[in-house]
């Protein structure tokens, strides 16, 4: 009986997608019911791997290696409840936001987006997921050019062709996996691949093509104009689930496919790219004149911290330190999700109410809109990582991690990004509190600012990164 | 027979790698959509070429069906993409007048 939710998740949405476009004038209605029986399976899915373990459906009786599989193990079904909660979330916002004629247009595509990000998460063979991958990038380019905008239109265009290159990447790495190893269920071929040159080159592909679709530094030039042109709560989806499917995929084929012909070089370059994301997406982030692109922005650099963690999983060694790490990995794109989607939701509010999103004018906001300026406030929180947020937790296993490993760069991007990300948060928030725009002068009383500085720093960085001194002397008679 | 197989599999999947590298080139150098899209059209012709390619098992053996199941469906994905790439490009051409 549980196994059947497995394909209702995905059949859910479609026949949702159906019903709405031939009943067009009871979209909304049909569409949340939709949203609600989708969301319900897919979390019946997920509570069933939690006390059953790994779930497989064979669609139509046919099994391996003609018939489409279906499969839940735990990374499946962790992503796969994130997503749907979000997408529930926004189904909600969506319900009030589109009237009547755009809501018409906005259904059926974002019911289709549904199913294929469901499909992603639960298919079992590399060609099914290929086609989940291209039906999620096609109804997520037609759902960001919903507006009609010429802005919106150009992005999402650049956006579609950037996807059709990604998939046809990815396309000729499962060729080039059918054509060694004649099989393409996840399983059969990792048990068959071996290191060499045609899985070295189907990695290169298949991966190559999924950083492009996850906007992976340098190719992240796509994103913000897309993500910050969409109506809110589409750039919510895209920006919470869409480029976070294309991790997953990435993850997923990095851990169960290729796991045997990895090596370091491979690794520190992901590492490197996303260092670079971190930094240049916060950086962006900060500089951004609306609330939207700066949520597009700190997407891209929250995608960043994500790759940062596959050199520090190919340094650790198997173990439960692997494990924590890995579960570290997950909890960070898992927080994103919830805590970006959230981010846009609420934008989307503020700019409804204000009739603009330029970040030097949001005055009053907090005023006028204090729930929306709060849910701002916390999902500032976990972007950022404060405690008690999942990001916090995750970053500090991370950062740990990379501290045991002495990879002690990947810990100063870290920390960069972290600042950054603050610094942009708050300055959302203090616009929203209605302060004057900028400071005339970052210091203005040396003398008596910077030894405030200077402690404020202390009490953060120094205590906080280097605690371990105080062991040392408390060693010395302190402790019985 | 197996040697003309493997000559036959070479010289589709060969042409398959060569217009995947024209259509890469293409794509990344020319700027206008229509360019563009016949470009990712034609590197997917030489995907679905490598993969004709890999089912094929000599003249007297039908071919591996599952190679020619993903054609189909590649070409069925390609032809809903390049659709609503000309949808968007359409819009914006009303949008110039």
């Amino acid at each position: 009986m549980m196994i059947d939710a497995l394909p209702l998740a995905v059949t859910l949405p479609l026949i949702g997608a159906f019903a709405v476009t031939v009943s067009p004038l009871h979209a909304r209605g049909l569409g949340l019911m939709a949203a609600v029986l989708t969301a319900a399976s897919a979390l019946s899915v997920t509570a069933a791997v939690w006390s059953d373990g790994v779930l497989r459906a064979d669609l139509g009786g046919w099994g391996v290696p003609l018939g489409i599989a279906l499969e839940a193990d735990g990374l499946s079904a962790a992503f796969l409840a994130m997503a749907n909660v979000v997408a529930l979330a926004v189904s909600v916002y969506a319900g009030g936001y589109f009237k009547q004629e755009s809501a018409r247009h906005f259904w059926p595509l974002w019911l289709l987006l549904w199913s294929a990000l469901n499909g992603l998460f639960l298919a079992a063979d590399l060609f099914n997921l290929y086609v989940t991958l291209e039906l999620l990038g096609i109804s997520a380019a037609a759902l960001g050019a919903l507006t009609g905008t010429r802005e919106a239109v150009a992005a999402n265009l650049r956006y579609l062709l950037v996807g059709l290159l990604g998939s046809m990447s990815y396309l000729l790495g499962v060729a080039l996996i059918y054509a060694a190893y004649g099989v393409l269920d996840i399983g059969l071929v990792a048990e068959a691949i071996e290191p060499g040159p045609v899985a070295w080159t189907a990695m290169t592909l298949m991966i190559g093509g999924l950083i492009l679709k996850a906007a992976l530094f340098p190719m992240h030039f796509w994103l913000p104009p897309a993500h910050a042109n969409a109506p809110a709560p589409v750039s919510a989806a895209l920006s919470a689930l869409v480029v976070k499917a294309a991790f997953y995929l990435a993850l997923r084929l990095w851990l169960d496919v290729f796991a045997p012909v990895l090596n370091e070089a491979a690794a520190n370059l992901l590492g490197i790219l996303g260092a670079a994301a971190v930094v240049w997406g916060s950086w962006r982030a900060l500089r951004a004149e609306r609330l939207k692109l700066l949520a597009a922005y700190s997407t891209v650099a929250q995608m960043g911290y994500l790759f940062i963690a596959f050199p520090l999983l190919a340094a650790t060694p198997p173990g439960l330190a692997r494990d924590n790490l890995l579960a570290a990995v997950v909890l960070l794109a898992l927080t994103h999700g919830f805590a970006k989607a959230g981010f846009f939701l609420a934008a989307g509010m503020v700019q409804k109410t204000a009739g603009h999103d330029r970040i030097d004018d949001l005055g009053g906001a907090a005023q006028a809109l204090p729930a929306a300026t709060f849910a701002i406030g916390l999902a500032g929180v976990a972007l950022i990582g404060l405690p008690p947020s999942g990001t916090f937790l995750a970053k500090w296993v991370m950062l740990e991690q990379a501290m045991i490993l002495g990879l002690w760069w990947w810990l100063i991007v870290m920390m960069v990004g972290t600042l950054l990300a603050a610094a942009y948060i708050f300055r959302v928030l203090s616009r929203a509190f209605n302060r004057e725009p900028t400071p005339y002068r970052f210091v203005n009383d040396a003398r008596t600012e910077l030894p405030a500085l200077l402690l404020g720093l202390i009490a953060t960085f120094g205590l906080g990164i280097a605690a371990q001194p105080l062991w040392v002397l408390l060693e010395q008679g302190a402790f019985g | 027979m197996t040697g003309q197989v493997l000559y036959a599999q070479l010289l589709y999947g060969g042409s398959g790698i060569l217009l995947v590298l024209l259509g890469l080139w293409s794509f990344l150098v020319h700027g206008p959509l229509l360019r563009k899209l016949i470009a990712i059209n034609l590197m997917g012709a030489g995907v679905f070429h490598i993969l004709v390619a890999i089912g094929y098992r000599g003249i007297d053996t039908p071919p591996d069906p599952v190679p020619h199941a993903l054609v189909l469906t590649g070409i069925v994905v390609a032809v809903s993409a390049t659709a609503l790439a000309l949808a968007f490009g359409k819009r914006l051409d009303q949008d110039d007048d």
